[in-house]
């Protein structure tokens, strides 16, 4: 099997998921490694985009409370928050000149979907130069029900309202047996993929994610890369992939352990080398650490995120990352790794080669 | 069979290979010299007995001088306090070691490890080179008389703290009062000739060129080759928080992994390389091991010089453990001396 592997990856041709599965169950890291950096290096050289970003969460009261999560908050909760429109927007206008907003938070018990169009418009008019990468599949599918517009139409408005690129969250595990005992509440992964294919046939790009490290097994994780592979091939309409590391501080569910180093980069490599046809595979240092997630640039990611600046929902389940890096920082990281820096926006229009 | 690397050589692999080349290279190094399928690691705690010093060294956050309000020194009972903890924990060493304290002479020291010796079956790892060497000056003996006197009093190995970067132009800017790079090498070979044996380690990341971490290697590697008498290479990076070098950012994730590899691969005399958990974190440990390194160093009740330096990591004997089996290999406790104990 392993010589297989090895010849298919090669030539480039595409591995199945028993060769997948079998990647995940070897401990021969650097073996690993060297094949994920075959495939990276034969899409993006030596190159690694980074983006300049700052994230808002607008509230974490969510109807979901999903077991993963140590971020989501129910009304009379001490942690609770919702942002008013005012200060969204005098977080627009604290920021600098940065490519994107990166905004992603609850489902709201009362907010309609038109306060979170007047999000993106806001953000919008306040810095019309960045782009916004807004509302995973679980929000948008949340708008289409409080509003009772269709999936289509829902997408339609957001749009119109500014939406440039969907994030990849919500995602979780795509396996039923696991998605029902770690966030029974949320869209299936039926939907989750309904929505994502509707959103690339309105032309709007977006990201995939899989948080891993909890109680899923190595199939459940093939399983996730196989339903995302092929949508792919369908709609062409993903540009990054994005393994989540689970973080286990203040979190419902029975599981008290981080994410190994050996798994977190195993993950990307196997990601890597499965998903042939994602542009990108992001290493999310956040969650992976910025030591790791440097490392990760040898084992198949080519995109170490962005500045990211006031990174919330990770910190509430213990991560022990800053919650947000310097441009500089960002390019000592990736430069160090011997890789060239690239700025990039939502869309990788490349902004500036370091 | 290992081939030994030129300086010239060293470097060029150092400065040109990927990462995954350097990881290959000492990988491949690493399960010859030590076949077993496992990674070890010691029960132990540092036991800090005085943050008092006259050495001043820019890098350091854990000193303070004679006089000032935080300065310590540990009483004998604090000290047999913290190693009785220790033994309840199964802990077989302690890794005893301070600042430059005039006030404490080599009749303290040899009393401390009497009376350890007399009351614990416990293995002294202690006291570094610059350690040494300041009681010899101080005491006006030859460091040959301070290692014998502290040998027949309960030293048993003595770690390799103080080398830092030994060339003279690193310590000349960064710790010009401590042993130099030769007395450090002097200490350790009169140790070694005497039985005592000893880890070497390297605190890379703060001013030192690349051709100065090599020159560090080969210059162990050159004593060794004459001793025989190191066990154990431990590098890791400086850590610049609270230290007159605070502007300086800490080594990343890769450079560790390119100095550790590094180490394995010109060290080839030396049989043992210990990850650093406590300065690179679980997760680059645990890596570590695929980059050269076979132990997973110790799991330090209690820290406190790099600590003061902002190191914020922490790990149970548990955790230990469970990134050993994660990373394919069986977790063993060893001793001071690399004898494999226990498997888990």
């Amino acid at each position: 099997m392993r010589n297989q592997i090895e010849a298919k990856v090669k030539k480039g041709e595409r591995i199945n998921e028993k060769e997948a599965l079998f990647l995940f169950e070897q401990n021969d890291l650097l073996w690993l490694g060297r094949l994920a950096n075959l495939v990276k290096e034969r899409i993006s050289g030596n190159q690694v985009f980074f983006n300049i970003n700052r994230h808002i969460n607008p509230t974490n009261y969510c109807k979901n409370r999903c077991r993963f999560c140590a971020f989501s908050a129910s009304f009379g909760d001490k942690h609770g928050y919702q942002l008013s429109l005012d200060q969204i927007s005098e977080i627009a206008e604290q920021t600098g000149d940065i490519y994107e907003f990166h905004i992603v938070g609850g489902l709201h018990p009362q907010w309609d979907f038109d306060y979170y169009l007047q999000i993106l418009k806001l953000l919008k008019r306040k810095k019309p130069n960045a782009l916004l990468q807004a509302y995973t599949a679980v929000e948008i599918d949340h708008f289409s029900k409080i509003s009772g517009l269709s999936l289509e139409q829902t997408i339609a408005e957001l749009k119109s309202a500014g939406l440039n690129a969907v994030p990849g969250g919500g995602a979780e595990i795509f396996a039923e047996e696991v998605r029902e005992k770690i966030c029974p509440e949320k869209i299936s992964a039926q939907r989750w993929l309904y929505v994502h294919r509707a959103l690339h046939q309105a032309g709007l790009q977006s990201n995939a994610t899989m948080l891993y490290g909890h109680i899923e097994r190595y199939e459940h994780r093939v399983d996730h890369l196989k339903r995302l592979r092929e949508l792919q091939d369908e709609t062409k309409g993903f540009a990054s992939f994005i393994p989540l590391a689970f973080h286990p501080k203040n979190t419902r569910l029975e599981y008290p352990y981080y994410t190994t180093g050996l798994d977190d980069l195993k993950t990307i490599a196997v990601a890597r080398i499965y998903l042939d046809n994602f542009p990108h595979i992001k290493a999310f240092w956040i969650m992976l650490g910025e030591k790791l997630a440097q490392v990760s640039l040898w084992f198949g990611a080519d995109d170490f995120d962005g500045t990211v600046e006031e990174e919330k929902i990770t910190h509430m389940a213990g991560a022990l990352t800053p919650s947000g890096l310097t441009r500089a920082e960002l390019v000592a990281l990736i430069r160090s790794a011997g890789r060239e820096p690239v700025e990039r926006d939502t869309l990788y229009q490349v902004r500036r080669v370091w | 069979m290992v081939r030994r690397l030129s300086q010239e050589e060293a470097l060029e692999l150092f400065q040109k290979a990927t990462l995954l080349e350097l990881g290959e290279q000492a990988n491949a190094l690493r399960w010859e010299l030590n076949p077993k399928p496992v990674a070890s690691f010691v029960i132990d705690r540092n036991i800090n007995y005085t943050n008092i010093c006259v050495s001043g060294c820019a890098f350091c956050a854990f000193s303070r001088p004679p006089g000032h309000p935080e300065a310590y020194v540990l009483s004998y009972e604090q000290i047999f306090q913290k190693i009785e903890e220790l033994i309840q924990e199964a802990g077989t060493q302690i890794l005893i070691q301070g600042g430059l304290n005039p006030e404490l002479g080599l009749a303290w020291f040899e009393e401390l490890f009497r009376e350890i010796k007399k009351n614990y079956p416990i293995h002294i790892h202690g006291l570094s080179p610059p350690e040494i060497y300041f009681l010899a000056k101080q005491e006006g003996l030859s460091i040959r008389e301070v290692l014998i006197r502290l040998k027949s009093a309960g030293l048993d190995t003595i770690p390799g703290g103080g080398a830092e970067i030994l060339s003279e132009r690193v310590r000349n800017e960064l710790s010009p009062n401590k042993v130099s790079a030769n007395g450090w090498l002097t200490v350790m070979r009169e140790a070694h000739k005497l039985g005592i044996h000893a880890s070497a380690t390297m605190m890379f990341g703060s001013i030192e060129t690349d051709e100065e971490i090599i020159e560090h290697l080969l210059k162990i590697r050159e004593l060794q080759d004459q001793t025989n008498g190191f066990i154990a290479f431990i590098p890791w990076s400086f850590q610049p928080k609270n230290t007159k070098l605070s502007q300086i950012l800490p080594a990343d994730g890769v450079r560790y992994l390119r100095v550790l590899a590094i180490s394995r691969l010109v060290l080839d005399n030396v049989r043992n390389i210990q990850a650093s958990w406590v300065t690179q974190g679980a997760k680059i440990a645990e890596v570590a091991l695929f980059f050269g390194a076979n132990d997973f160093g110790s799991t330090m009740l209690e820290e406190n010089v790099v600590r003061s330096a902002g190191a914020e990591f922490r790990m149970s004997k548990e955790e230990i453990i469970r990134q050993i089996r994660d990373a394919g290999l069986k977790p063993v406790q060893r001793d001071a001396l690399y004898n494999l104990l226990r498997e888990f």
